[in-house]
């Protein structure tokens, strides 16, 4: 038997189911979820051979590759390091749809901390938002608190 | 210092948003025959293989032994090496070891991507950490503007000074035969293009594309005898940092790991003035903003300088140090060759092989790689043997 090679029309193949998966948060990273929803606070680790402080707080300090273990309790407000407001659409890998736009995205020096945490800012007005200004943590309410980094609904600007 | 390698041989695909006609092997295969013709080596005469892409990407993870017989690798030593968007350039790396060690001969570096087969988007997030940072980010475009916005604040740069970088970029493709994208873009053009993330417009940001790219290195002793003048390695630095974003990003630091990568690659190839002693870069700048604040982490320019350095037209064509004569990644991105193929382009003007974008009496040229969370790599390359 022999075929031509002749010019076909091209096929693809489509993949699109949803595939879980289950992440350990670790005992330093669950106190951190467990702070927020008891006492509505941060808390951060200090290194004792760096002295730095870490938001979210962590067993290892990389650079001095030491184990952590004095938690801190930091403050809920802090100062905007970078950000940007996110106007694209784009499908969200953790829900498999769309995440609604825009919203703005900001990393943050917490106060008392040495290192930036990412959130969400609740400005997406270009002429209201600036690097340096001064955010606090909005929490959700306690009943709707589910352990997670969403807890935090977003930062305020201040003032 | 290990065994003398150089770069023999290049080879691309060309490059564009979709390539429907061809599979991530047989796409491989194209970039990899090209390598090889421009050796003028067969696959016989190849020792190992390195290949890389992004993780999660195609969703074909172990891709050393899906591409076999498009990379050549069918009984061969073959390894993966996937470090996200610095992939490409470790790859190289990687490649470099192998040989510098002394264990092979010639061994072949590949990098490819099809994004056209996935979400580019919705993959890059799952690079992020899930606990943490993955709820609030969307990809490579607003992690990048926040390094803009804090740039912008700090210096008082603006969105044109970053614009005229993805003009000079675009317009440079012009003169590659390869790039994806084969438009000129005027400063106005990026300006009037659509905002995707503030500062980031659509004219400030790299395409996704398919493509391939692979190199053929070689020993010293062999090198000579393969090419007429081989592009010899005179460093080879990676330097990767955090991937939580809050430990990463101290904007006021600048990019740490391409000051480190840089410093290192410098000290080993015995370079104490890159902007006189670098003929031409290929750096890996995804988003125009690279294009400035990145050039000073590398030392082309003092903190706060590069929108005058660049508005000077010093890393134009012609200019003190012409930067992405290939057009760079702002027109050509298939993210897992796009580091490897700054590496290729490098060693193609070395090689004295770039035609049209060739620039004049190359000696030293510098390749950078960037990507996983802020992660820097730095190759120097040279017409002469270290
Ligand atoms: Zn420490």
């Amino acid at each position: 038997m022999s075929t031509d090679n002749v010019q076909v029309e091209r096929l693809e193949s489509v993949f699109s189911c949803p595939m879980p998966y289950e992440w350990s948060i670790g005992l330093y990273g669950s106190r951190f979820f467990q702070e927020i929803k008891q006492n509505r606070r941060f808390v951060g680790i200090r290194c004792k051979g760096c002295g730095k402080v870490y938001v979210p707080p962590r067993r290892v300090c990389g650079p001095c590759f030491e184990e952590l273990t004095e938690l801190v309790t930091l403050s809920d407000t802090g100062v905007i390091t970078a950000f940007s407001v996110v106007n694209y659409p784009f499908i969200d890998p953790n829900t498999g749809s769309q995440r609604p736009i825009p919203y703005t995205y900001g990393y943050i020096k917490l106060d008392g901390a040495d290192n930036i945490f990412s959130n969400i800012i609740n400005e997406t007005d270009l002429s209201k938002i600036k690097v340096g200004m001064k955010v606090r943590a909005v929490f959700k309410d306690a009943a709707e608190m589910e352990g997670n980094i969403q807890d935090i609904k977003y930062f305020d600007i201040l003032g | 210092m290990g065994r003398r390698v150089a770069i023999v041989g290049t080879g691309q695909t060309y490059h564009k948003s979709h390539r429907p006609d061809v599979t991530s092997r047989e796409m491989i295969n194209e970039a990899v025959t090209v390598a090889l013709a421009d050796a003028e080596l067969t696959i016989r005469d190849i020792d190992a293989i390195v290949i890389g892409n992004m993780d999660h990407f195609e969703s074909i993870n172990y891709v050393d032994a899906y591409s076999v017989e498009g990379s050549g690798g069918v009984m061969k030593p073959i390894m993966k090496v996937s470090t996200g968007g610095t992939t490409g350039a470790t790859v190289a790396i990687a490649a470099y070891y192998h040989v510098a060690s002394g264990l092979f001969e010639r061994v072949l570096a590949i990098g490819f991507e099809k994004n056209s087969e996935s979400d580019t988007t919705g993959a890059i997030i799952t690079c992020s950490d899930p606990v943490w940072d993955r709820f609030s980010y969307s990809g490579a475009i607003p992690s990048l503007a926040t390094e803009a916005t804090a740039y912008m604040e700090k210096y008082g740069a603006t969105q044109e000074d970053a614009a005229l970088i993805g003009e000079r970029d675009r317009n440079n493709a012009m003169n590659n035969p390869f790039a994806h994208l084969h438009r000129p873009l005027s400063v106005a053009d990026i300006m009037n293009s659509p905002m995707l993330a503030y500062p980031i417009k659509l004219g400030d940001i790299c395409p996704r594309s398919d493509g391939a790219c692979a190199c053929v290195l070689a020993a010293d002793g062999v090198a000579q005898k393969i090419a007429k003048r081989p592009a010899w390695f005179k460093a080879a630095a990676v330097r990767h940092t955090y991937t939580w974003f809050g430990d990463s990003t101290d904007y006021n630091k600048g990019l740490v790991s391409m000051q480190r990568a840089s410093k290192d690659a410098y000290a080993q190839a015995g370079i104490t003035k890159p902007v006189d002693e670098i003929d031409v870069a290929e750096l890996y700048l995804p988003y125009t903003w690279a294009g400035l604040k990145w050039i000073e982490d590398i030392g082309f320019c003092g903190p706060g300088e590069a929108a005058k350095f660049v508005g000077e037209r010093n890393t134009h064509m012609g200019g003190k140090i012409p930067i992405n004569p290939s057009g760079g990644v702002i027109s050509t991105n298939c993210i897992g060759a796009t580091a490897l193929l700054r590496v290729a382009e490098a060693a193609i003007q070395v090689m004295g092989k770039g035609g049209a974008r060739q620039v004049p009496d190359v000696k030293n040229a510098l390749a950078t790689g960037f990507g996983g969370c802020f992660w820097s790599d730095v190759v120097i390359l040279s017409t002469e043997r270290p």
